[in-house]
C-alpha cells in the first residue's frame, strides 16, 4: 500500500465526451472576441454577462440538487466544464468562488432559507462571491483571526479588517471568517462564518489594494460596528474553523492550480511554429508530460472527493506541484523564444508573457502558501 | 492477494546477499523458479491469453513492488515481453525474456541478422521479443551470441547481442517494445520512490543532530514533502502510461514515461541528500534504489527520444490543438 494513495480516474464516459464537445462549442461562441492577453487573465477575468450565460446554459451549480437550481450532474462533468474554461481563458471570475466553494459550503452548512436564497442565484450566474479569510496579521496563520462578530439582538456587530479579497468591489457577498467568542489566543475555538452582503452592509467600507501590475483585483474590507443579520450565520457558532477547512478542500486541488499560465504555453506553441528546433521539441515534450500527469492527479483527487475520501494530503500535493509547474512556464518560454515582456504591447505574445510574469508570484501564495502546503504534506507523512 | 504473496517472497529472498550476487552478474535461479511458480511472468495477460485477468490496479501494484524491493532479475521485462508476444499471437517465453527494438537488423529469406544493444540479463534469457520495423520477431536463446558486456547503473548485466538465426516466428507488431518496457519501468520507478520515501522518513526520524531528529527541522520536512510530490507524480505517470499503452497511444506512454523519469531524478536526489553520507554507501540499502532509478530513467528509449516524440506532436497541434491533445493523453 502506498503512503499516498491516489485513485485512478475513470475513463471518460460517453456523457462526459459529449459534454466536452458541447461545452467547447459554447465557449467558442462566448469567447470569440477575447484576445490572448485577456485570456491570459485566466480565472481573474471578470465578466458578469459571461457568468450569466454559463448559468443560463446550466454550467453552474452543476452537482447541486435541482431543488436549489442545480443540475445533479457528477463531479466529473463539473470538472470538464471547469478545466475547459481555464484552458480557453474564459472570464470566470464573477462566478468562480461562488461555484467552487461558497455555494458548496452553503449547501453543506446553510439553513434552508439560506440555501433557497443563495444557491439558485449562484447557479444562475447572478451572484458573485469573494473570500473573507485573510487579515493584516493573519495570513497563513488563519487561526489568529481577530475580526470580531458580537451577537446583539438580531444582528452581529462586526469589527475588523479582511485583506486580499478578490473582486470585493464587484461581488455581492463574502463568507466572512471571524471570531464570535474569545480572542486570537483561543485559536480555532470561538470562530464562525457569516454571509456578508458587500453592497448593503452599513459600517463596511471596501478599499482597493493595487497589485504590482497595477491591477485592481484585491481589496481591503473594513468593518466598523457593521451590522450583519443574525440569520446570516453560516452553520454553527464556534464551528468556523472546521467549516473553513472544509471550504479550503474545495479550493486546493482543482485544475486552476496548474493551468494559470496555460495561455502563455498556447501562445508559445504559436510563435514556435515552423521553427523546427530540437530544443523546442524536447522542452515542449517535457512540459506536456508534466501537464498531463498533473491533470491526472487532479482528476484523481476529484474521484476521492466524490467518494467522500479524505484527500487533504493529495490536494496539497497537487497544489504544490501544480504551482511550480505554472510558475515555471515563463522561464521555459524564455529559454525557447526571445521576447521582451511588454504589458501594453499589441503583440499577443509579449503582452501575455508580461501578464504571466507579473501574476506568477501569487500562485504559490493564494489558497495556502507553498510553505504551508509542504507543512501539511509533511504532517500527512507522519513527521510531526 | 498477489501483492501479499509477492511481498512475502521478496522479503524472504531479496536480502543483501542476493542483491550483491546480482550485482556481480550472478543469476538467482531459486528466486526465478519461485517467481515463475507464482505465475508473475503472465501477470499482464488476459484470461483469454492464458493469464489471470488481473485488474490494472493489481498489475500496477505488482510492478510497483518489483521497484519497491529493487528486484534485480528481469521480471518486469519478462512480463512486458509476454504481454507483447501474447498480443501478437506468438508463443510465450518459457523463462525470462527481454524486449527490444532494433531497426538496423536485416531480414532476408527467413533469416534475421543484426545487433541489439544493452539487453537486461541478455545471456540468461529464454527468448527475446524483437521489433524490426512493423514486425515482431520471437528470437530464441540459441539465436544470439553475447558480444559485449554492458552494465546498468545499478550493476546488472546489459550485454549487447548479435542475432544470427532462422526466423522462428513473427507477426505484425502490436506496439513498440520500447513503449511496453518504458511503461513497466515507470511502475518500477514509482515503487523505488515509495521505498526511498519510507527510508528517508525513517532515517530523518531516527537520526539525531543538534539534539533533535532531523525531521524536526522545517527545511527537512519540506524536502520530504517534495519527495512525496515526486512519488505521487511517478505513480500517476505510470498509470497514465499503462492506460495509454492499452489504447495503443504512444503519446500517452511518452507523457507517462517522461514524468516518471523526471520523478526518478528529483526523488533520488532528495532521498540521497536527506540521508547524508550514509546514503552514499553500500552499507545502507538506499543505494539499491538510487542506482536503480539512475539506470531505469534512461532505458527503453532515452529521455530525448520520448520528449521529441511528444514535443513534436504538441508543436504540430499548435495553440489551437494543444489542449484537445492533452485531454486525450
Amino acid at each position: 500500500m502506498s503512503a499516498i494513495p491516489f485513485l485512478a480516474p475513470p475513463a471518460d464516459s460517453e456523457a462526459v465526451v459529449a459534454l466536452r464537445e458541447e461545452f467547447r462549442a459554447f465557449l467558442g461562441v462566448q469567447l470569440a472576441g477575447r484576445s490572448p492577453r485577456q485570456r491570459s487573465d485566466n480565472w481573474y477575468g471578470y465578466d458578469r454577462a459571461f457568468s450569466r450565460a454559463m448559468g443560463q446554459a446550466g454550467y453552474l451549480g452543476m452537482t447541486w440538487p435541482k431543488a436549489y437550481g442545480g443540475h445533479e450532474r457528477t463531479a466529473f462533468e463539473r470538472a470538464v466544464v471547469v478545466e475547459e474554461c481555464l484552458a480557453a481563458g474564459a472570464p470566470v471570475g464573477a462566478h468562480w468562488i461562488a461555484d467552487r466553494q461558497s455555494g458548496p459550503s452553503i449547501l453543506k452548512f446553510g439553513t434552508d432559507e439560506q440555501k433557497d436564497f443563495f444557491l439558485p442565484k449562484i447557479a444562475g450566474g447572478l451572484f458573485s462571491f469573494g473570500i473573507g479569510m485573510s487579515e493584516p496579521d493573519s495570513g497563513s496563520d488563519l487561526a489568529a483571526t481577530r475580526t470580531k462578530a458580537i451577537l446583539d439582538g438580531d444582528v452581529y456587530r462586526v469589527t475588523g479588517t479582511k485583506v486580499w479579497t478578490s473582486f470585493a468591489h464587484e461581488a455581492d457577498y463574502v463568507i466572512l471568517f471571524c471570531r464570535t467568542a474569545g480572542t486570537a489566543a483561543d485559536r480555532h475555538k470561538g470562530t464562525s462564518q457569516l454571509l456578508v452582503d458587500l453592497k448593503n452592509t452599513p459600517g463596511l467600507t471596501i478599499k482597493p489594494i493595487i497589485d504590482l501590475a497595477g491591477q485592481h483585483h484585491f481589496n481591503e474590507l473594513h468593518f466598523e460596528d457593521a451590522a450583519v443579520p443574525a440569520n446570516r450565520l453560516l452553520g454553527a457558532e464556534g464551528q468556523g474553523w472546521d467549516q473553513v477547512m472544509s471550504e479550503l478542500a474545495f479550493e486546493r486541488s482543482g485544475p486552476e492550480r496548474f493551468l494559470s499560465s496555460i495561455e502563455l504555453l498556447l501562445q508559445l506553441l504559436e510563435v514556435l511554429k515552423g521553427r523546427d528546433s530540437e530544443a523546442a521539441q524536447i522542452t515542449i515534450g517535457r512540459v506536456t508530460a508534466r501537464l498531463a500527469v498533473l491533470r491526472r492527479l487532479s482528476r484523481s483527487v476529484a474521484v476521492m472527493l466524490q467518494e467522500k475520501q479524505d484527500a487533504g494530503l493529495q490536494a496539497a500535493i497537487v497544489k504544490d506541484v501544480g504551482a511550480l509547474f505554472e510558475q515555471g512556464l515563463p522561464d521555459i518560454a524564455r529559454e525557447l523564444f526571445d521576447c521582451e515582456p511588454d504589458p501594453r504591447a499589441a503583440s499577443a505574445y509579449a503582452s501575455v508573457l508580461a501578464n504571466i510574469v507579473h501574476n506568477a508570484p501569487s500562485w504559490s501564495l493564494r489558497g495556502g502558501t507553498r510553505e504551508i502546503l509542504r507543512g501539511i504534506i509533511a504532517r500527512g507523512l507522519g513527521t510531526r | 492477494m498477489l501483492a501479499d504473496m509477492l511481498q512475502r517472497l521478496f522479503e524472504r529472498s531479496l536480502d543483501d546477499r542476493a542483491q550483491a550476487a546480482a550485482r556481480d552478474g550472478q543469476w538467482l535461479p531459486e528466486l526465478w523458479a519461485e517467481i515463475e511458480e507464482m505465475g508473475l511472468p503472465l501477470a499482464l495477460l488476459s484470461e483469454d491469453q492464458g493469464g489471470f485477468g488481473l485488474s490494472p490496479a493489481e498489475t500496477g501494484e505488482a510492478l510497483r513492488l518489483l521497484g519497491q524491493y529493487a528486484m534485480p532479475l528481469p521480471v518486469a521485462e519478462t512480463m512486458a515481453a509476454n504481454q507483447l508476444l501474447a498480443a501478437a499471437g506468438l508463443k510465450l517465453a518459457a523463462g525470462p525474456a527481454g524486449l527490444a527494438r532494433a531497426d538496423s537488423c536485416t531480414v532476408d529469406g527467413g533469416w534475421i541478422k543484426g545487433t541489439v544493444a544493452r539487453v537486461a540479463w541478455g545471456a540468461n534469457l529464454d527468448c527475446l521479443a524483437l521489433a524490426v520495423g512493423d514486425t515482431l520477431y520471437r528470437i530464441p536463446r540459441a539465436g544470439w551470441a553475447v558480444v559485449e558486456a554492458g552494465t546498468s547503473a545499478n550493476f546488472h548485466p546489459r550485454p549487447t547481442l548479435t542475432i544470427d538465426c532462422a526466423i522462428e516466428a513473427s507477426a505484425p507488431l502490436p506496439w513498440c517494445p520500447l513503449a511496453g518496457g518504458a511503461t513497466v519501468r515507470a511502475f518500477q520507478t514509482a515503487g523505488a520512490l515509495e521505498a526511498a520515501l519510507q527510508m528517508t522518513l525513517e532515517h530523518t526520524a531516527t537520526r539525531v543532530q543538534f539534539g533533535k531528529p532531523l525531521q524536526k527541522n522545517q527545511v527537512v520536512q519540506h524536502e520530504l514533502a517534495k519527495l512525496a510530490g515526486e512519488l505521487a507524480c511517478a505513480t500517476a505517470a505510470a498509470d497514465l502510461a499503462a492506460e495509454a499503452l492499452s489504447r495503443g497511444d504512444l503519446l500517452g506512454v511518452a507523457a507517462g514515461t517522461l514524468r516518471a523519469r523526471e520523478a526518478a531524478t528529483a526523488g533520488a536526489s532528495i532521498a540521497s541528500q536527506m540521508h547524508g553520507a550514509i546514503g552514499f554507501t553500500r552499507e545502507h540499502r538506499l543505494h539499491l534504489y538510487t542506482t536503480a532509478l539512475w539506470a531505469w530513467r534512461d532505458e527503453f528509449g532515452g529521455q530525448v527520444m520520448w520528449a521529441k516524440l511528444l514535443g513534436q506532436a504538441a508543436l504540430d497541434a499548435g495553440g489551437d490543438g494543444f489542449w484537445p491533445m492533452v485531454t486525450k493523453l
